[in-house]
């Protein structure tokens, strides 16, 4: 692993304690071009994850709140009328940013939901006809309350499918909550962030886990993995091809973190169960929801 | 293991539906406590309350059994049989509490799916009982397995149904059909609908608002015309006034039937109606085995028809049958009650005063009922004491019983012998199958009088009336066919064509699969290339066949076990597993090359640096992009000692 990606962990580290796993897992996703969804309850630090992101990243940030009055040209922007020059202006939204943190995603009308949803795939927005690219890199880390909350649209499955994970954060172990409750204020810290990467190197790295070598027995793997999901009958739907492919973008990131130039099964395994446990839905009726990816794991050989 | 509520809810299910077509049979108070006793239980899951305690649901039992005995006279017999089972099954279902109660319950209801074929062993019944076990196997499978939702169950239960049609399929090409009352169904498992021994105004054109099939009959090679159909069934001598009956006929003199000719031979397929007559063209010339013809000309079989029985039979339709009939038989046609219908006698003694021929009279006799107003209707007024009297003087409206009764009596009257033969007239032709088929609305009474020089002569007085009945069919031959049931009438074509090709399919599923008897099979098996077909032989072929698909099977499941792997690194990777699964640490499948080997080193901790180099030399061969050295991994896998 580069020096800068270690600087990247470390300074995030600090910030969001006792989490070193999501914290890897959030980069990974950056770094095979995905978008991240975390779900979980309200004030696990959601929000500050990513803020530390993108300082340290060095990301130009926009937070947008979602609310169920919010309208998609709050999202994307609108063109005003400028009487000076007596045409048209237009006031980019707060989508134009590197780094958007999506706030509570799933409190907004799927209207809205949509409009970020398209950016997300599209990489470009169109409004009134003309066509505008969003800036390079392009990262949403949406966050959702858990869907048995008051006052949510749950997204669709098939806009879940576009982002690349979903992780969940969790409460902070015990020693980690005390640091947290003794120490300064989260937010200060977060102000006093140096960014450990530019524009450049996250490029750089985004187009050397492109590289990473894959072979074919691991492809066995990923293959089995996703015939499992489409023959057992623990699940309403088997995983898509474009699951497949963004598990292996996943586990090529893992694989980056963990300084490898090739994918190991173990990479795959890492990165599973926040790629597959929102894109399948289990068949099993009662009870709490069981860990899909973690009995995926379990179910499938390696080849 | 404790039910779950989704469970107790797809039992109840199962049984609705092994037990639903029952409705249809049992006793109306059966199916109406069956059905409470699901809902009662459905209510009992849905609240999760507990269970009735035994000591309401023993009397309650008892008090079943007993009202069963009461309502039918008896506990044993199919009906009896069906109402216990039902009902008990549903009584069951109120002390289910663990899977093994789950399982009984399962048990019960795949034995009421057998019962629901005592009923009927049509197409769509079989189609539904399909369904209800897929049904079946789905439950079955979820007091078994763990809880998944229904409907990836049903796939699983179609998927298990699937791999076991081949055993099926064997076992009823193979399984010896013995011939005996063991294998037959119930006595009583038909209605016998059909033509009976007594005639009556009313009791056929009752019938003949039946659109069940009677039989259905394939021509060799020359069909007759319709208006020469006519199928011979119960002959009926004896008149109280209002009843015909058949009276004693025997088997004593055979039949004498002279310048025969015209042959046909045909084959029929007789629905099985509890009686022992078969039908036949008049004149049959060669009967079946097992057949006998009485001294009416009607064909007998030995056993009552149970099940539905083909035949081939040849008739010739242009005969003198009986030139010389006995004195006796001439004299049991000519008896008539004494005292009633004195106008028809009276009727008759005038033309048999204008005339000394009987042919003649017969002729006046068909003028009469052709030239007066005469009418052919299937609801006549009812007819009081002189019914012979009324019918020809006053209503002068009737079915065929009416005018084969009426005239059969104004020829008896005349001193003619004459009787009354019942049976079916006509048919209707399957242009898909190619064969003709009988209903119950064809069903028809005619007369048959005794000539001298001719012997018995078949004479239809409905011909002379409606003609369009024996030419065409019954609704051509009605004013007002409103009363016929729907496909009598003249339903539009496409519903023809439909109903020929659902008869066509249900007469090659009879065929085949329901008349799969011991014939059937033994012909299918010398045709298959088997030369000696007898219930041993069978026996050996079936056990061989079940055991060849379940090696197939097994073979295929277990097709992992000797695929050698060809790739060398992961063959010596392998071969590292067995080793160490043999000293006691067996890799899990989807454990990683480093996670086995960290756990191994947990057992092993000194040989710690040679597992990791094992593991890593590994992960480089196998997933790596450079080539490592394939020998350096091989040596170290073989070298490699605990």
């Amino acid at each position: 692993m580069t020096h800068s990606l270690k600087n990247v962990i470390a300074q995030t580290e600090q910030i969001i304690v006792g989490k070193p796993l999501q914290i890897r897992l959030a980069l990974a996703c950056l770094l095979a071009r995905g978008h991240l969804l975390i779900e979980d309850l309200p004030g696990v630090g959601k929000t500050t994850l990513a803020h530390v992101l993108a300082k340290t990243l060095g990301l130009q940030f926009q937070r947008i709140q979602f609310t169920s009055d919010l309208l998609p040209a709050d999202i994307l922007g609108v063109s005003v009328y400028q009487r000076d020059t007596a045409d048209f202006k237009f006031h980019a939204g707060p989508i134009f940013a590197q780094m958007i943190l999506a706030d509570e995603v799933n409190r907004a009308t799927p209207k809205a939901q949509s409009a970020l949803l398209e950016a997300m795939e599209e990489q470009q927005v169109t409004i009134e006809g003309v066509t505008r690219a969003l800036p390079m890199p392009f990262f949403v880390i949406a966050t959702q309350n858990p869907a048995h909350q008051i006052g949510t649209y749950p997204l669709p499955e098939s806009q879940l499918d576009r982002f690349l994970m979903r992780i969940e954060l969790g409460y902070p172990d015990a020693v980690a909550e005390r640091g947290l409750l003794a120490g300064i204020d989260r937010r200060e810290l977060v102000k006093n962030l140096t960014p450990q990467l530019d524009t450049a190197e996250l490029f750089s790295l985004q187009q050397q886990v492109a590289k990473i070598f894959v072979a074919p027995a691991l492809l066995d793997y990923v293959q089995a993995i996703l015939k499992h999901t489409r023959e057992s009958a623990s699940y309403v739907h088997g995983l898509s091809p474009r699951a497949g492919l963004a598990l292996l973008a996943a586990a090529r990131a893992w694989a980056l973190l963990d300084g490898r130039k090739s994918v190991l099964p173990e990479d795959v395994q890492a990165v599973l169960g926040s790629v597959a446990n929102h894109r399948l839905q289990s068949t099993q009726v009662r009870g709490e929801t069981p860990n899909v990816g973690a009995q995926l794991l379990a179910a499938v050989a390696i080849p | 293991m404790t039910l779950t509520r989704p469970t107790i809810y797809s039992l109840i299910l199962t049984l609705f539906l092994v037990s639903a077509p029952h409705a249809e049979h049992l006793p109306l108070w059966v199916s109406a406590l069956a059905a409470t006793l699901l809902l009662w239980r459905g209510y009992l899951a849905y609240r999760a309350a507990p269970l009735p305690s035994r000591w309401l649901l023993m009397p309650l039992t008892i008090a079943c059994v007993a009202a069963i005995g009461i309502n039918f006279h008896s506990l044993f017999g199919r009906e009896v049989g069906v109402t216990l089972l039902v009902l008990l099954a549903a009584l069951k279902l109120l002390e289910v509490r663990s899977a093994r109660d789950a399982m009984a319950v399962i048990y019960l209801a795949c034995f009421l799916i057998i019962t629901n074929f005592f009923y009927s062993q049509s197409i769509p019944t079989a189609a539904l009982m399909c369904g209800t076990l897929l049904v079946i196997v789905a439950t079955w499978l979820r007091i078994q397995a763990p809880p998944i939702a229904f409907q990836p169950q049903l796939r699983l239960a179609s998927v298990m149904l699937l791999q076991a049609a081949p055993l099926m399929l064997i076992a009823f090409v193979l399984f010896p059909r013995i011939q005996g009352p063991l294998w037959g169904m119930p006595q009583d498992a038909y209605s016998s609908s059909g033509l009976s021994e007594r005639m009556e105004p009313g009791s056929l054109s009752k019938l003949t608002l039946s659109e069940a099939v009677a039989f259905r009959v394939t021509y060799a090679s020359v069909v007759p015309r319709r208006e020469q159909m006519y199928w011979r069934g119960p002959v009926l001598w004896n008149f109280d006034g209002r009843v015909w009956t058949t009276g004693a006929s025997g088997f004593n003199s055979p039949a004498q039937f002279s310048d025969a000719a015209q042959p046909v031979e045909y084959s029929v397929t007789l629905e099985p109606h509890n009686k022992k007559w078969l039908y036949a063209l008049d004149m049959p010339s060669l009967l079946p085995p097992n057949a006998l013809m009485n001294d009416d000309f009607q064909v007998f079989s030995k056993d009552s028809i149970v099940a539905r029985t083909r035949y081939t039979i040849r008739s010739n339709l242009s005969y003198h049958a009986n030139l010389d009939e006995l004195q006796s038989q001439r004299q049991r046609g000519l008896q008539l009650p004494a005292q009633l219908n004195p106008r028809a006698r009276q009727l008759a003694a005038t033309w048999r005063t204008r005339n000394t021929d009987d042919a003649a009279i017969v002729t006046t006799a068909l003028r009469y009922f052709n030239q007066e107003k005469f009418s052919y209707t299937l609801e006549p007024p009812l007819l009081g004491r002189d019914g012979i009297d009324e019918f020809l003087f006053s209503t002068r409206q009737g079915f065929c019983e009416h005018y084969a009764a009426a005239f059969v009596y104004l020829m008896r009257a005349a001193n003619i012998p004459a009787r009354v033969v019942t049976g079916y007239q006509g048919g209707e032709y399957n242009t898909i199958g190619n064969y003709y088929i009988v209903r119950q609305s064809d069903a028809h009474a005619w007369a048959e009088v005794w000539l001298a020089g001719s012997g018995w002569v078949r004479v239809d007085p409905t011909a002379a009336i409606a003609p369009e009945r024996v030419q065409k069919n019954l609704s051509a031959a009605l004013l007002d066919n409103s009363a016929l049931a729907f496909m009598a009438r003249n339903p539009p074509q496409w519903l023809l064509n439909l109903r020929m090709n659902l008869d066509a399919v249900s007469n090659q599923w009879n065929q085949w699969l329901i008349g799969y008897n011991s014939e059937k099979q033994y012909a299918l098996l010398t045709r298959l290339g088997m030369t000696e077909v007898s219930w041993e032989s069978m026996a050996r072929q079936l056990m061989l066949g079940l055991s060849i698909v379940i090696a197939a099977l097994a073979l295929w499941l277990m097709r992992h076990l000797w695929v050698r792997e060809r790739d060398p690194v992961q063959a010596a990777w392998l071969k590292f597993c067995k080793r160490m699964a043999r000293a006691g640490v067996p890799r899990a499948t989807h454990e990683t090359a480093l996670d086995y080997v960290s756990r191994i080193s947990s057992h092993y901790p000194h040989q710690r640096a040679q597992l990791f180099a094992i593991a890593e030399q590994y992960n480089a061969l196998r997933y790596g992009e450079e080539h490592a050295e394939l020998r350096a991994f091989q040596h170290a896998v073989r070298t490699f000692k605990l």
